[in-house]
């Protein structure tokens, strides 16, 4: 098997289907930034995402990671196709979804899914559980029988861990775990392939967090689901991923397996960001050395030249301000977006 | 080390249409000078309202602080006037709140609100007051003070935010600074400024810190001592040492495996604690943690666990406490 970099960003298998089963390829998303009230005129743009390719294998749990604004939510509204991307390709079983119209949108949408972050504004407040579990069923079509759609929705709840009972509850009868859990549910209601966890687990407290990071777990296995798992929380990311990529800026700056970006991070980005993380173990805590990154997060819509992490790199030298380093493979599938190490 | 700050049988309720919420319940706790202690707990546990409770700053209605006493330096804050309270807050006790934006006067500038507080409280004159609030932020990393001064919480970026509020919080010189949540809505690079930025400044003057927070790796990293609360009531009382690595309620003991950790590869599956939280409103006569503790006896039904000591200035509130060691090994 022969690897070909495309573009020196992203490596494709020559024999395709298996190991990507997503593929984006320099992936650009740029949002105007308009002035004026009636004769509006773009003045600039906010470059959210900035060419960025990876792929995700069957049954294979992607981590995105990044700070605000980095743009890894704007990926995974791209691939859900709420946002029509200003360039690149996003390939989902090899078809590319940004040259596809509505009507053919509709059977890929129900293999990708998406839970997002808050469970208290993404239900709506006046439908019923049972109602909102069935309508992704109803508006697709695939269960036609009201009784059925019932029996399905009973299930739906069992398999995440609530009370078949819950389907005629309202959100607001609900904790923010159980409301978690219902939006899990209706993720999976279309019998998805692909899902995107968008902070899936970041408003929820401890104890939750990990009945839940264990049921997305069980569901992965019982049904062969790929998730691209977008969080901020490094330790959540570690513990859920196969592999991880780190973004900045609009940018990838490093990917590789998982245990091996957090065990030899190698981007000093990645390695600030580890740095950063506290370990909720005191004797560990106190043998870490702790050096602080300095500054913050330029803005988007002017992002520095060259390297965007040059400003606050303590490797950078006079090349990063103004050529843009290379996405190179540094090991075998562990890539950098650095050119001093 | 002397105390600063003692605490007893702090009770705070929230009388609402749906029952008395039992929000703090008998809380008793010190802090001594110069140490930064941690309250941590899940959403709801009363971390937050003890935190207010120690300023008197629960709003009536609903909130009532029902009883306990709050000594700090010779008075009882519970029991001073309401003119001497304001005296001391701000001045002597001063907080550092989650959310810079709302918790920043929106319509003022930044050296307004720094000075407004320096000469109310100090009787600066207008320039002196000026003058300490570029030196404060200076000391709190903010590039350009000077311009700083004119611009509005708007202009800045939310780490930004929380420095001009730590600058706030340390305007008056204060024995005691309560941070609630300081840094969950910042980013972790961020966080880690803000966070080595406090512990710096408190050591440097001696300032106590009480820290109030979720998030166990922070508490590890930054707290001498750490008290864990659970439905309204402490539960474990210790040192970092003893609360993270000799666990002997099985709350804590829940909390720590349910973490995911950053130091630890991929493949372990994490334990969560079953079950919900209680509902405040309706709790009965036994342990609150019992309907998802692993290891609830009969005992535990009908008899509420109070703080027992179970080692050095290490307390836990389980009526298997002395058992614990071996529960824990056995599971």
């Amino acid at each position: 098997m022969s690897a070909t970099p495309v573009s020196g960003q992203s490596t494709v298998d020559s024999s395709g289907a298996a190991s990507s089963f997503v593929e984006i390829r320099n992936l650009k998303m740029h949002f105007p930034v308009t002035q004026g009230t009636v004769y509006q005129k773009t003045v600039a743009h906010v470059k959210a995402v900035d060419g960025v390719s990876f792929n995700i294998a069957k049954g294979e749990t992607l981590g995105l990671v990044g700070e605000s604004g980095c743009g890894k939510t704007t990926i995974g509204r791209c691939i859900l196709q709420l946002e029509s991307a200003s360039d690149g390709e996003i390939l989902f079983s090899g078809e590319d979804l940004t040259q596809l119209n509505q009507k053919e949108l509709g059977p890929i949408r129900q293999k990708i899914q998406v839970i997002f972050q808050d469970p208290y504004s993404s239900l709506n407040p006046r439908m019923k559980i049972g109602s909102m579990l069935q309508e992704p069923m109803r508006v697709h079509g695939i269960i036609k029988d009201a009784g059925e759609r019932q029996a399905r929705v009973k299930e739906l709840l069992s398999v995440c861990g609530l009370d078949p009972r819950f389907a005629d509850r309202y959100p607001h009868e609900m904790s923010g775990g159980q409301r978690q859990r219902v939006g899990i549910a209706r993720a999976l209601a279309l019998n998805p392939e692909f899902i995107i966890c968008d902070e899936a687990v970041s408003a929820l407290d401890v104890s939750i967090q990990a009945q839940v990071i264990n049921l997305l777990e069980d569901l992965r296995e019982e049904f062969n689901l790929t998730y691209l798992f977008i969080a901020h929380d490094l330790s959540v990311v570690r513990h859920i991923s196969n592999r991880v990529a780190v973004m900045y800026l609009g940018k990838l700056v490093e990917l590789a397996d998982g245990d091996e970006l957090f065990d030899n991070p190698k981007h000093p980005y990645t390695q600030a960001l580890l740095n950063a993380v506290p370990i909720p173990d005191p004797k560990v805590e106190g043998e870490r050395h702790h050096e602080v990154i300095k500054g913050e997060v330029p803005s988007p819509m002017n992002p520095p030249s060259g390297c965007v992490f040059h400003p606050r790199c303590p490797l950078a030298v006079d090349s990063c301000r103004t050529s843009v380093p290379e996405f190179r493979e540094v090991a075998s599938g562990h890539r950098v977006a650095c050119t001093e190490i | 080390m002397s105390k600063l700050l003692e605490i007893k049988n702090l009770t705070t309720q929230f009388f609402t249409s749906a029952g008395t919420v039992q929000a703090v319940d008998e809380v008793s706790f010190d802090i001594e000078e110069g140490e930064t202690v941690a309250v941590v707990g899940e959403s709801g546990c009363g971390k937050s309202v003890s935190a207010l409770s120690i300023l008197r700053l629960i709003p009536w209605p609903p909130g009532k602080i029902v009883g306990g006493s709050i000594h700090f330096m010779g008075r009882d804050l519970l029991e001073v006037s309401d003119d001497e309270i304001r005296k001391i807050r701000g001045r002597e006790i001063s907080m550092v709140f989650q959310e810079p934006m709302t918790s920043l006067n929106p319509v003022l500038s930044i050296g307004m609100q720094l000075t407004e507080t320096m000469e109310h409280h100090l009787g600066l004159s207008a320039s002196k007051a000026q003058e300490r609030a570029v030196e404060l932020l200076t000391m709190v990393g903010i590039s350009e003070p000077e311009r700083r001064l004119s611009q509005f919480p708007h202009h800045l970026s939310g780490g930004m935010r929380q420095r001009v509020m730590i600058a706030l919080a340390l305007s008056c010189e204060p024995k005691l600074i309560i941070a609630d949540e300081p840094t969950t809505a910042l980013d972790v690079t961020i966080q880690a400024q803000i966070l080595e930025l406090m512990k710096d400044l408190t050591r440097q003057l001696g300032v106590s810190l009480i820290v109030i927070t979720h998030n166990l790796g922070v508490v590890a990293r930054y707290a001498d001592r750490v008290n864990v609360m659970y439905a309204g009531k402490m539960i474990e009382m210790g040192n970092a040492q003893q609360i993270y690595h000799d666990p002997h309620h099985p709350y804590t003991l829940g909390l720590l495996a349910s973490v995911p950790r950053m130091d630890q590869p991929r493949g372990n599956r994490l334990l969560p604690i079953d079950g919900q939280p209680p509902d405040l409103t309706r709790l009965d006569e036994g342990c609150a943690f019992r309907p998802r503790c692993r290891f609830a006896i009969d005992r535990c039904t009908g008899e509420i666990p109070v703080l027992e000591d179970v080692g050095d200035a290490h307390t836990a509130a389980c009526w298997r406490q002395s058992e614990i060691r071996d529960l824990r090994m056995a599971s």
